[in-house]
């Protein structure tokens, strides 16, 4: 009886291995592709230009930027949710899912009109007198981050609900009958119970923010560049693909290296990993 | 609870820092998609905040078949490409989900991470090393080729939102079907598909949205005739910051509100013992 799966499995396994894997195994070839035979060439092309070297500096700092943001914005919402009752919860949740599903271009545009020279934040800027003429913020990394930090602020939280809505309240019960504050017992329960959950979101943060296209492209402006565009320049306009790949690869593993990393610092920590 | 008469000024704080910093929180997750669809009802000619007056004269302009025709063909192109996505899904990921509780654990646990690898990865790099080897095979990019691109990289949300639902079976159900003489088919159909639909819609609206908002996969599969809606919205942008962009993103809100609402009368909350 327990036999039989396995013939159900085999079209998306082998869709998955013909489509997925294969790509990526030429993808990774291709970087290493020369006339006679492999070669580092287009690594060392892209290490070195300076440029590019900044580029990619660029991007992960984006990613850790936005990973921080996400993590000081996503953690009193998990509070809220642990703290709310039956009705608040299932609002946060509500709230949290519709900016998940609205299309990224959407999100990206309103923060086009936030940020732009007659958003909201300049006329508020202006009305208070801090600035004599309208500002954008527009094409700085600071605009880029504030909107990146909430296109991907529900990557995060989703994780910490998930835990803390399998968490009985009664956890921290014994922490308060014992005497302890509030905050001795969010830092003490609270935050070690969310850490598989922060660990998960900082993950598909990183990996989000690092490859989102659009919304670099769009409120990053033509002066900051990070490494999608430069995949896609490279593949567009200049049709290099062998350094296009080269590329991709640097990004994937600088994604993958943080995945790794955090990977060992829960297992090290004796957490119950779940992805 | 013992009462030791402690200082209150913390446990303020504490209330101060979840109540009223994460409700600013909140404000800032949601207020940019209130932004967005209060800006497209605005009369003026710009994306001034807050806009100056009310009208809906930028989805007249969106709906006019003259004016938008570009818009009406990238969004045609968009859900096609996102109905035959969310088939496609169907076709691999539903039985996969099926297979896969009829196996041993182990071996499932070995199989699943292959199946849902593609969700871990940057569509972007897919997108390249996709357009890499169907140029490699001699494929043009299409939009069946794009298609093909979203089942690979979406088929996984789908199996991932039944195999939800199906670890939450109970196996008797298929196998007292069967034993009462039912053929694998007619259980299939009265027994297992049901209980699994749930799960499958959840799924379906998950690899639509995702769909039709996608870029990265369409960027490098999609030919220069299949233009799709959000690469339409991304040139509108660039170019001119069109408001019938706040348009368009008007409606897909409203999509979204929409399906998620339904989303939650046809899936009943997972109750938490």
């Amino acid at each position: 009886m327990k036999a039989s799966g396995f013939p159900y499995v085999l079209p998306m396994l082998l869709l998955s291995v013909a489509f997925f894997a294969t790509p990526l195994a030429v993808l990774v070839g291709f970087s290493f592709a020369g006339p006679g035979g492999a070669t580092l060439e287009h690594y060392a092309r892209f290490f070195g230009d300076a440029f590019n070297f900044r580029v990619l500096v660029n991007t992960a700092r984006l990613g850790l930027e936005t990973v921080i943001g996400t993590t000081l914005l996503g953690v009193p919402i998990a509070l809220l949710y642990w703290h709310g009752g039956r009705n608040l919860r299932q609002v946060l949740i509500f709230l949290t899912l519709i900016p998940m599903l609205t299309s990224n271009v959407v999100r990206t545009f309103a923060w086009i009109v936030i940020l732009g020279r007659q958003g909201p934040i300049s006329e508020a800027l202006v009305g208070l007198g801090l600035t004599g003429m309208p500002t954008s913020l527009l094409f700085t990394e600071l605009g880029l981050i504030m909107a990146m930090c909430q296109i991907d602020l529900p990557l995060i939280i989703l994780p910490l609900i998930a835990i803390l809505s399998r968490t009985p309240v009664q956890l921290t019960e014994a922490a308060q009958v014992s005497g302890a504050g509030p905050w001795r017992i969010f830092v003490t329960v609270l935050l070690p119970l969310m850490l598989p959950g922060l660990l998960a979101g900082w993950i598909l943060v990183f990996a989000s923010t690092s490859s989102s296209f659009v919304t670099q492209a769009v409120i990053g402006g033509a002066r900051n560049v990070y490494v999608p565009q430069l995949i896609y320049r490279e593949v567009g306009t200049l049709f290099d693909w062998p350094l296009a790949s080269a590329i991709a690869v640097v990004l994937l593993l600088s994604t993958g290296c943080l995945l790794v990393a955090l990977t060992m610092m829960s297992r090290h920590r004796r957490l119950v990993g779940h992805a | 609870m013992r009462d030791r008469r402690e200082n209150p000024i913390p446990v303020m704080l504490y209330k101060a820092f979840v109540y009223g910093f994460g409700g600013l929180c909140v404000i800032y997750l949601v207020a940019p998609i209130v932004i967005a669809l209060t800006m497209s009802f605005t009369s003026g000619q710009t994306l001034k905040y807050p806009p100056q007056g009310f009208s809906l004269r930028w989805y007249a302009a969106l709906l006019d078949p003259v004016r938008s025709a570009t818009e009406h063909i990238a969004a045609w192109n968009s859900l096609k490409i996102a109905g035959l996505a969310v088939l496609g899904s169907l076709i691999f990921a539903v039985p996969a989900t099926i297979g896969m509780t009829r196996m041993k654990r182990s071996t499932a646990g070995t199989i699943e991470p292959l199946l849902l690898a593609p969700l871990v990865l940057p569509s972007l790099v897919y997108g390249l090393a996709a357009l890499i080897v169907a140029n490699f095979i001699g494929f043009k990019p299409s939009l069946w080729l794009t298609v093909a691109g979203h089942v690979v990289v979406f088929g996984p949300l789908m199996y991932r939102a039944a195999s939800v639902v199906a670890q939450g079976l109970n196996p008797s159900l298929a196998e007292a079907s069967t034993t009462m003489g039912a053929s694998w088919f007619m259980t299939l159909r009265r027994v297992t598909l049901p209980l699994l639909m749930p799960g499958i819609l959840a799924g379906a609206f998950l690899v639509f949205i995702q769909s039709l908002d996608n870029v990265s996969v369409s960027l490098f599969l999609a030919d220069a005739r299949t233009t799709v809606l959000p690469l339409r919205m991304f040139a509108l942008i660039e170019e001119s910051l069109d408001v019938r962009v706040a348009a368009i993103s008007g409606i897909l809100i409203a999509v979204t509100l929409v399906g998620l609402l339904v989303a939650r009368r046809v899936l009943a909350p997972p109750r938490q013992a």
